[in-house]
């Protein structure tokens, strides 16, 4: 690949860029309908090389050989279902980026919201029990007594000690 | 005391978890076709230019497909494995894919080559390297393009399928194959195939 990007840029240099590029760029101007459905397409498979790239950015051999191939699918008239299942029937599940939800995958579509109805379950049972652990305070008579007094607006309210 | 016991439990958990991911690679991704019938094809043989196999030709042997190419740095790891292998005669013959010698180099331009050229080409650079490094191989196929590689799930040469009597795929092995692989999976395996009808 380096040596391919040294090799580019050393043509560029001499002036040979654009003999290198005529080849390449052919199918994309050839039909941009194609080219535009095969990007949509290969946006959502990951490239196998380099695992977290799509299908549609990754520059790696395998990729550029598996455009070609979506490429003339689309020309053969393949819906998008099928060219992905031409995909997943070689490379497996793994080239979705939106796995099928299925026995396998349940564990991973349904794994969080498990945990979140965990969580939520545990949280409440907490706040049930704190609830029960704080015990509403007592007022003794005294105290009450004071509290009235001192809503009633008594600038000298009877002192607890006083009356002990 | 006790209230430590949750978030060290959790933590425990996590680090299994960690664990069992750090020591997983993820460039292993498991083959849909395994079980399934070895896609068929009909390629041209690197030894006799006139002559093509194909996987049919196989048929009632359990057998190796082994992917390979000359520009393959793990291949070079695995091959004095599979030849020591077929040196011994283990009855299970390997048959060699040559996946994308030319192309696959990352410097040959095939754009500029003609067919017949880049032909040449694999002959010359796949006859060489087994010329140097040994030949385990009952015959090789020439996949130029790729193309087969794609029917086979190929991602990372050099992979390896376990065929069986049928031509159904029964395993495969994603990278070098390794002694152990070979002595606990592999072997064990086409021996059990064997004595399948």
């Amino acid at each position: 690949m380096k040596q391919r990007l040294a090799t580019l840029a050393t043509a560029m240099l001499i002036g040979l860029a654009p003999v290198a590029h005529a080849g390449e760029a052919a199918p994309l101007a050839a039909d941009p309908a194609v080219e535009a459905r095969m990007i949509s397409i290969s946006e959502e498979l990951r490239c196998l090389v380099c695992q977290n790239e799509s299908l549609a950015a990754s520059h790696a051999e395998l990729a550029e050989d598996l455009r070609r191939e979506v490429r003339s699918l689309i020309r053969e008239g393949k819906s998008d279902a099928e060219i992905r299942d031409y995909l997943v029937s070689r490379y497996g599940d793994f080239v979705l980026y939106r796995p099928p939800v299925k026995p396998t995958t349940w564990l991973l579509w349904f794994g969080p919201f498990v945990i979140l109805a965990g969580a939520i379950i545990g949280l409440i049972a907490y706040l049930r029990r704190r609830a029960g652990l704080i015990t509403p305070p007592t007022l003794s008579a005294a105290d009450r007594a004071a509290a009235e007094a001192l809503l009633a607006g008594d600038p000298k309210p009877t002192q607890p000690k006083d009356q002990a | 005391m006790k209230r430590f016991l949750i978030p060290l439990g959790l933590f425990l958990v996590l680090v299994v978890f960690l664990a069992i991911g750090l020591n997983r690679d993820p460039h292993e991704v498991p083959s849909p076709l395994v079980g399934k019938p070895a896609p068929d094809f009909k390629l041209a043989q690197l030894a006799e230019p006139g002559k093509t196999f194909s996987p049919a030709d196989m048929r009632g042997q359990v057998w190796l497909l082994n992917v390979w190419a000359s520009w393959c740095v793990s291949c070079r790891a695995e091959h004095p494995l599979l030849v020591a292998f077929a040196r011994q005669g283990g009855g299970l013959p390997i048959v060699g894919l040559n996946y994308k010698e030319v192309r696959g180099d990352g410097e040959t331009d095939v754009k500029k080559l003609g067919a017949d050229e880049e032909s040449t080409l694999t002959r010359q650079r796949a006859s060489a390297w087994l010329s140097q490094h040994g030949n385990p191989y009952v015959l090789s196929a020439l996949d130029m393009d790729g193309r087969v590689g794609i029917d086979y799930g190929v991602y990372g040469v050099p992979e390896t399928y376990l065929i069986d009597k049928k031509g159904v795929i029964r395993y495969k092995q994603i990278g070098p194959i390794t002694p152990e692989a070979l002595e606990q999976k592999i072997l064990p395996l086409a021996k059990q195939l064997a004595g399948e009808s």
